[in-house]
């Protein structure tokens, strides 16, 4: 495999790694209006993801730093071309942030939901959102000669797209509620497995939908499946994920729907990767315009180089991210400290 | 200027002065509390403790804007200067995910361990989280200066046949000469605020006489920390950065003093306004042959002045000279008042002084200024380069988002930023007005 191919991979990587962490929470945020209902119940949601989801969101910030150095290209175009999308985006994690972190700082009823709004909108739209630019990148995108596009709101919003970020959404909805199911008890973890339930035939549903469609609207889709039919492990995965969620709805069988979402995802979006690779902003003008790994990369050196520092640094990552995650697992309970 | 290229640098200009407003207290408590939490367990002092305890209930509401306000910066290297990303991407880029690889996860991971770990983990590992915290938002803070270090000198690039920049050296990009100095400035100085803050507090419950003990305690480490802050931030690493600007980035130097003509014996100017137009200083006040002294060792030393370079070189006069001035104007007020403090605490006067007192409490704005108005001049003093001598600022832009746009979001982060101010004013005065817990004050 070429360093190109390397760094394609571990930008997938990341960016699964970021939708299983980060996802769980915002996933939460996004049913935690209707499966959390007392101030109780509510403290106990967002405790349950307390210490660890600002460091799930560097996931995200970590990626976009590799892409700077990897492939600054297609960051550069990418991310001027959704301009107004992404300022949005920010918009939305600035809310939710302070959201999660200001909610409990203040007895007041009229604070609490003020901030319980807060944290299900921005949690909502984002993961929503992240659908729907993924949509966008499968779908291909205006990129001209010089390698940029500009992508206005209207654009953005197209139908395959909104349907890959109704897809997104359930998909992270089902799995927050699968983490609620191992973390909490009682009237909480009961309600929780009424939506992971509901949420489920929704995922399943879009997912079929989602892929059949995609064969349809992505350009690059069948080449590519008939080139690396290696390819076909990644909607097997889904698969099997989507079947140990299916099994996995009764009470009792919690740690299971939990495993089932994080394949799914991992399965879907190494779908998603293997739909476009090698490239990654295709240019709908004309092939010839399209941004690949080869020639939207940095120089061999600077790949190689950022590859070790990255490579070395994430070991240790994971590590203790492992460590934070194993010393916070079990049901949580709330106290003194914390939100 | 194009209503396109100013839009982006009002919006970048805004968005990183409001971000860089938290990290400095992030980076200089986060070192307190490890300190705070440290002699809890040497002197076996609950006191301490309280006072750990305390200020890490102020961290937490700091770390979280901090956050919030970073994650935008990141995005805008490539929503608003998509060209500069895309030139120098391969290079200055390779500090960008190693902030977040080394430094960020290591901040959160610790910061959830050390406030949501009590009773779960052992009190060993806990202070071990505590050290975390503080190391990783120190981390933090050199990835990002180095890769300003990169666009203030750039090094370990060459360029390529199409125009871009390509990687010639990983270790010349991190340990660029210029971040070096730069690093230990700014955290100096952010250690300088935190001190600021302590002693502030400290003044506010002996004044107040609410929890006299703990201002005591405080009034003391603030002060003793202080003294030998303010010094280090002038001696040596302001100076040594005003070196690496003399040799680096000669305009600046002369910009950021005021220097209009090129002389030998060059006088440090104190006061004074520059006036381009006659190049001259109006009501100046001067200190002969310091300047030259200063820069080069060697008080005959001639030093270029702006009317060295040509036009099309020189970056806003009045901008940068003014907040040089303002930083080390302060800088110098910061010594005297620490050093009279000292002098207080000597004689056992510094809780009765009420007067010295009030002057601790009010001055917590000024650190604050000074760290900004640092940061103005060396990323005004750096103008009309992007990256020193290599990519003009205009030519960074992102070609595709229109000036309406950025106006838009420029307006969007205004409105949406005043109001985390006036949240984050209010929640951590609250704290304060609360105080710390009873442990520590009876
Ligand atoms: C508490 C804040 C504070 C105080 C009291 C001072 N500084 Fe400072 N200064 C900063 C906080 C700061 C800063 C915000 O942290 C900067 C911006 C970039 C940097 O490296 O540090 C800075 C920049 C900066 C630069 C520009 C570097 C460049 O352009 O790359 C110079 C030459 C100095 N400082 C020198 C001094 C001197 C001689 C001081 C004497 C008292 C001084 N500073 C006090
Ligand atoms: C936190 C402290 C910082 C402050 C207060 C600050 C302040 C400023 C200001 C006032 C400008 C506008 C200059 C002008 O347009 O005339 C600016 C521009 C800029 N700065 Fe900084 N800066 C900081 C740190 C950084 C760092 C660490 C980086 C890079 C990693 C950086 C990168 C830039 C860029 C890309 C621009 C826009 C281009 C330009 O106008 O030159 N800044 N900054
Ligand atoms: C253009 C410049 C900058 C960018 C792109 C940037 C980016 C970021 C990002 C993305 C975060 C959030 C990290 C998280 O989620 O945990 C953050 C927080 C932080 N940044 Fe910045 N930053 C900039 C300037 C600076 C400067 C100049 C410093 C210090 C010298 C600094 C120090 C920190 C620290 C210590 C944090 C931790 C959170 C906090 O302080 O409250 N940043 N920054």
């Amino acid at each position: 495999m070429t360093l190109n191919a390397i760094w394609f991979w571990i930008l997938g990587g990341m960016l699964i790694a970021y939708s299983v962490l980060d996802g769980y929470d915002l996933g939460v945020g996004s049913i935690y209006l209707w499966v959390a209902k007392s101030d109780d119940e509510r403290r106990t949601a967002l405790n349950a993801i307390g210490p660890v989801w600002n460091g799930n969101e560097v996931w995200l910030l970590a990626a976009g730093g590799m892409l700077v150095v990897s492939f600054p290209k297609v960051y550069a175009s990418g991310f001027s071309g959704f301009y107004l999308a992404l300022m949005l985006v920010l918009w939305f994690l600035i809310l939710r942030g302070v959201s999660i972190e200001f909610r409990s700082k203040l007895e007041s009823p009229l604070w609490r939901s003020l901030f319980d709004a807060g944290f299900w909108l921005g949690s909502f739209a984002i993961a929503l959102l992240l659908g729907v630019a993924l949509g966008n990148v499968l779908r291909g995108l205006p990129v001209g000669a010089d390698g940029t596009f500009a992508g206005s709101f209207a654009f953005t919003l197209n139908p395959y797209a909104l349907l890959t970020g109704l897809l997104s959404l359930t998909t992270l909805a089902w799995h927050g509620a699968n983490y609620l199911r191992i973390k909490t008890e009682g009237p909480l973890q009961e309600r929780s497995r009424t939506w992971s339930a509901r949420l489920y035939f929704l995922v399943l549903t879009l997912a079929v939908l989602a892929t059949i469609i995609t064969f349809w609207v992505s350009p690059t889709v069948a080449a590519n499946y008939h080139r690396y039919p290696v390819a076909w492990a990644f909607p097997l995965l889904a698969l099997l994920g989507l079947s140990w969620g299916f099994r996995s709805r009764q009470a009792g069988r919690e740690r299971w729907a939990f495993r089932g979402s994080i394949v799914t995802i991992a399965g879907l979006l190494g779908a998603a990767a293997m739909t476009v690779y090698p490239n990654l902003l295709y240019s709908t003008v004309s092939p010839g315009y399209s941004l690949t790994i080869y020639n939207a990369a940095s120089s061999q050196h600077a790949l190689r180089a950022a590859l070790l520092a990255n490579v070395v640094g994430m070991i240790g990552v994971i590590l203790y991210t492992s460590y934070v995650h194993r010393t916070f697992s079990g049901k949580v309970h709330i106290g003194d400290h914390g939100y | 200027m194009d209503v396109a290229v100013f839009a982006h640098r009002i919006q970048f200009a805004f968005t990183v002065m409001f971000h860089y407003l938290f990290p400095i207290l992030t980076m200089g408590l986060g070192f307190f509390i490890a300190l705070l939490s440290t002699l809890e367990i040497l002197k076996n002092d609950p006191r301490y403790g309280a006072a750990a305890r305390f200020w890490a209930k102020i961290f937490t509401i700091n770390f979280a804007l901090g956050v919030v306000t970073g994650i935008p910066l990141e995005f805008e290297f490539g929503t608003n200067w998509s060209r500069f990303s895309a030139y120098g991407g391969g290079v200055f880029g390779q500090t960008l995910p190693l902030e977040g690889v080394y430094a960020f996860f290591l901040e959160s991971g610790f910061l959830g361990l050390f406030l949501f770990g009590h009773g779960k983990v052992s009190r060993g590992v806990h202070w071990l989280a505590g050290m975390g915290v503080a190391v990783g938002s120190l981390l933090s803070g050199y990835f990002i200066v180095a890769t300003n270090a990169w666009m203030q000198h750039p090094v370990g690039y060459a360029v390529d046949a199409n125009g871009t920049l390509r990687l010639t050296s990983f270790w010349e990009v991190m340990l660029n000469p210029f971040a070096g100095w730069q690093y230990l400035h700014t955290i100096n100085g952010a250690l300088l605020t935190a001190a600021y803050a302590i002693g502030a507090a400290g003044a506010y419950y002996v004044l107040s006489g609410r929890h006299p003990e703990f201002g005591r305690l405080s009034l003391k480490i603030a002060v003793i920390a202080g003294v030998i802050l303010s010094l280090t931030q002038a001696f040596p690493t302001g100076d040594m950065n005003s070196r690496n600007v003399t040799d680096y980035q000669p305009v600046k130097l002369a910009a950021m003093e005021g220097l209009l003509t090129t002389q030998p014996n060059a006088p440090l100017a104190i006061i004074g306004m520059p006036d381009p137009a006659t190049a001259r200083l109006i009501d100046p006040l001067y200190v002969p042959g310091l300047l030259s002294y200063l820069a080069y060792g060697n008080s005959r030393a001639s030093v270029k002045g702006l009317d060295a370079y040509p036009k099309d070189v020189l970056p806003p006069i009045e901008l940068t000279y003014y907040s040089y001035h303002i930083m080390v104007g302060l800088g110098t007020l910061f010594i005297a008042q620490m050093l009279l403090g000292l002098f207080l605490l000597w004689r056992r006067k510094l809780e009765s002084s009420r007067w010295f007192l009030w002057t601790l409490m009010l001055a917590i704005p000024f650190p604050y200024i000074a760290n900004e108005a640092g940061w103005t001049a060396t990323e005004v003093g750096r103008q009309p380069w992007l990256v020193y001598g290599l990519l003009k600022t205009p030519a960074g832009t992102s070609p595709t988002v229109a000036s309406g746009e950025t106006i838009f979001t420029m307006l969007g982060f205004a409105g949406i930023y005043a109001l985390l101010a006036f949240l984050f004013v209010f929640l951590v005065g609250r704290i304060i007005v609360q105080g710390p817990d009873e442990a520590s004050s009876h």
